[in-house]
């Protein structure tokens, strides 16, 4: 059984198809990255797993089951979405008491108070945020109430859609060792959405390398090291992030 | 070296709260040549504010006091916000994170840039429009007078960041600021970019102040660098000497951020309570 | 630690002390707008008046004493006295009740009605958009007195039919504003993470969208009650309202227009009570819009 398995899934936005013909597996346990600039198509395959682009064909099926379109109540104890911008994700007038109390009072799931309280102490919150609303917290406070949401279904698939690009470095630090820790304390599986190969490095296994909706490589997180992509796209890609992470040395004499 | 282009000396930017006055910037002081500056730091350590008081934009109910702030020879807090105006855009100007939101979207391209033309200096019409497809072709818009007639929501992130920086150089500015330039764009469009401004600053002579949360991009960009934390600057060094900065912070900025090639199963922390930082 | 210490903290340890903390933070901003305290204070003193009319105004506001018609503002008529010589102030006081009964049921039945309405078109779209928008535009583009006239006339008059039809009337604006507020969150991350979660629509529509629209709501009402509150009163005016002898403040400036240039003070104080109460709201409403805004202020 995969985690996550697409045949040749194209997806559509109002007609206009944004992803062609994507295809690949993540085993169970596995992390996996979609890579690629913005417009690529790699948040909208996310989307589409989770039900909310219900504009495509193919096959797409998530832990063995093959998923319709659209939201899907019993899905969401398997699958889970964590969401780029901590700001927007939280809902302005709830405390993180109640967002996290409303996934447990959909699937009706009884003992609140524990099952809160535990949630916050995995994500390293400390209890005394329960009661606060999403303004009298910070950007990375406010990214572990998220996934401290995502989280207490116990899904086994985590989608993440560039859980760390609207942070600063020193808080994304911290929510990467969160989601490391996570991944191996839950067996989660990961598909995650990035521009950013350092993470990807740090946080996956595998990725696909996606440019105008497709993917045009799926290479190992290895490859990472020395840059030997097969493709011209993915080389390009390397090499202007690998700009922003060498040593200022070169350029300043 | 000649004398500075920016001098800055106790400068202070502060908030009222409900419970009392914050001081965002505390006591900021450098000189600047013309040279390119760095302010790194985290959201919150007042860099964008340091940036703004500079242009004297403090944002209400902010207000910026310095000890002195002379930028070639004249005393920025003692004009008139009248003068002021005078000053932004013509002699130093700041480009802004988003294109998007500091062009207007119902004016074409060369209107707009005409516009902040011809609003400091004395040029016709055609000679304006002349002036504008030039320095577009300046910023590397290959079909410039073509891009002078589209409107803003026309153009991607890149090419309206170069419009934006076109609008800003267009009265050669002796100082330009720059808050975040690309934060907003992908990765291969960012080098783009920041070589520009890079090859634009160096040819022109002018002063550049850069700043980002991002202290490797600054440090490949600039010659010196200020890393600011809860609004002070705790650290102040050449680019080339960053990988041996000594402060905690800096240190740890520059730990926390993942390597292509990271063998680490978890990345440092910072640990805030080692030099009283918020 | 001292109650306000309590409400004030950062980290509160209950639902009920956040939801107290909040409302405090709404309290506190209102009270230190000098605009919204005195809108409030004028809201709460037409409550009182309405609650205690007859401990207020020692007179019947119905009794005749035609010996004493029109006569002008004294120690014993506070307001003077109509054409039948019924004391002006006690039917100001006991009028008061009518405006407010007007007031609150409207609210009661055309705010909720043009939100549900409104967030129901704006969450789905499509064609429950299309035929919600048609119905309220269709209400929209017909003068709301006209409207309400034509009612009223329809139903036969009487302070009730009056109530129903600006009611009926107002619910199309509510429905928009919400409308427009639901198309903002619709598509936000938090919705969406609502429906990952497996919440159904009603559950989004009332738990999530409500709420958000909820508080501009309320803003738009307080700003609508003068309008509320005058076309309650041109309803009385053109005799459609509250029938006499009722003490209604629209139906005496109808009754005192014959008097206007020899007794003044029989439209006019009426029309005071009108303007002040109109203006309380309207202070009240201004106030309530900078106070609910949550990221005012929240950031402590």
């Amino acid at each position: 059984m995969t985690a996550i398995s697409l045949k040749n899934v194209s997806i559509a936005y109002d007609r206009i198809a944004v992803v062609h013909n994507a295809s690949f597996d993540v085993a169970l346990g596995e992390s996996f990255a979609l890579v690629g600039e913005s417009g690529s198509g790699k948040s909208t395959i996310l989307r589409a797993i989770c039900g909310l682009a219900t504009e495509w064909n193919g096959e797409i099926s998530v832990m063995g089951r093959a998923r319709g379109h659209g939201p899907d109540r019993a899905l969401a104890p398997i699958c889970q979405m964590v969401f780029q911008d901590p700001y927007a994700s939280l809902h302005p007038r709830k405390t993180v008491d109640a967002v996290l109390g409303e996934a447990l009072a959909i699937h009706g799931l009884g003992d609140q108070d524990n099952r809160i309280n535990a949630a916050l102490d995995e994500v390293g919150l400390d209890r005394r945020y329960r009661f606060r609303f999403p303004h009298q917290m910070s950007g990375g406070q406010r990214q572990r109430v998220a996934i401290a949401r995502a989280l207490i279904l116990r899904p086994k698939v985590m989608l993440l859609d560039e859980p760390t690009s609207a942070l600063d470095v020193s808080v994304q630090a911290e929510i990467l060792n969160l989601l490391v820790r996570l991944r191996a304390d839950h067996g989660l599986s990961y598909l995650m959405v990035t521009h950013n190969l350092p993470v990807v490095g740090f946080l996956c296994d595998r990725m696909a390398v996606m440019q105008h909706g497709r993917i045009v490589e799926i290479a190992p997180a290895k490859v990472l090291k020395t840059g030997a992509f097969a493709h011209d796209y993915s080389r390009q890609l390397y090499a202007a992030s690998m700009g922003d992470t060498q040593e200022s040395e070169d350029r300043n004499e | 070296m000649s004398a500075p282009l920016l001098e800055v000396d106790g400068l202070r930017v502060t908030f009222p709260t409900p419970q009392g006055p914050v001081d965002v910037v505390k006591d900021l002081s450098f000189t600047l040549s013309r040279e390119r500056l760095g302010i790194v730091g985290e959201s919150g350590s007042g860099k964008s504010m340091t940036g703004r008081a500079l242009l004297r934009l403090t944002p209400r109910p902010g207000i910026a006091t310095a000890r002195k702030m002379v930028f070639e020879g004249v005393d920025l807090m003692a004009q008139t916000p009248r003068q002021m105006r005078g000053m932004r855009g013509a002699r130093m100007s700041m480009i802004m994170q988003d294109p998007k939101f500091s062009l207007n979207p119902v004016m074409r391209i060369g209107r707009q840039l005409t516009e902040a033309l011809r609003a400091h200096t004395r040029i016709g019409k055609r000679a304006a429009m002349a002036r504008v497809i030039e320095m577009l072709e300046d910023v590397r818009i290959h079909d410039a007078a073509r891009v002078a007639r589209m409107y803003p929501h026309q153009l991607s992130g890149g090419m309206g960041q170069r419009v934006m920086i076109a609008m800003m150089l267009i009265l050669r500015p002796s100082l330009l600021i720059a808050d975040e330039p690309t934060s907003a764009l992908d990765v291969s469009v960012q080098a783009q970019v920041l070589d520009l401004i890079d090859a634009l600053v160096r040819d022109n002579g002018m002063g550049l102040i850069l700043i980002s949360h991002d202290l490797q991009l600054v440090a490949r960009y600039c010659d010196r660098i200020l890393v600011m934390n809860g609004g002070e600057v705790v650290e102040s060094c050449a680019a080339r000497d960053l990988h041996k900065a000594s402060h905690p912070y800096t240190r740890g900025l520059l730990a926390a951020v993942p390597k292509m090639d990271d063998d680490r199963t978890e990345l440092p922390v910072l640990d805030r309570s080692t030099w009283g930082g918020t | 630690m001292s109650v306000f210490t309590w409400l004030n903290s950062d980290a509160p340890g209950s639902r009920m002390q956040a939801n107290l903390a909040n409302s405090w933070r709404v309290a506190r901003s209102l009270l230190g707008n000098p605009l919204a305290l005195a809108g409030g204070i004028i809201i709460l003193a037409l409550v009182l008046t309405a609650a205690f009319a007859p401990y207020i105004a020692l007179q019947s506001p119905i009794g005749q004493d035609l010996q004493a018609r029109l006569l002008p503002p004294s120690a014993a008529h506070w307001m003077g006295t109509d054409e039948l010589g019924r004391d002006i102030f006690a039917r100001v006081v006991y009028g008061a009740r009518i405006t407010l009964m007007i007031v609150a049921l409207v609210a009661v039945i055309s705010a909720p009605l043009g939100l549900v309405i409104g967030v129901v078109s704006g969450y789905f779209g499509g064609w429950i958009d299309r035929i919600l928008m048609g119905i309220t535009d269709i209400f929209l583009s017909m003068p709301k007195l006209i409207l309400a006239l034509a009612f009223v006339a329809a139903l036969g008059p009487g302070i009730e039919n009056a109530i129903i039809a600006i009611a009926i009337t107002t619910w199309p604006a509510y429905a928009r504003v919400a409308r427009a507020e639901t198309l903002t969150y619709r598509n936000s991350e938090f919705i969406a993470a609502t429906r990952l979660l497996g919440g159904s629509h009603p559950r989004i529509i009332f738990r999530h969208l409500l709420p958000l629209c909820t508080s501009s709501m309320i803003i738009r009402v307080t700003l609508d009650m003068a309008g509320i509150i005058l076309t309650a009163a041109g309803l009385g005016f053109l005799g459609l309202g509250a029938q006499p002898p009722m003490a209604e403040w629209g139906a005496m400036i109808a009754r005192g227009r014959a008097f206007i240039l020899d007794q003044w003070w029989v439209a006019t104080m009426p029309g005071f009570a009108i303007i002040i109460v109109s203006l309380g709201f309207c202070f009240l409403g201004d106030g309530l819009r900078d106070a609910l805004d949550p990221k005012k202020g929240g950031k402590a």
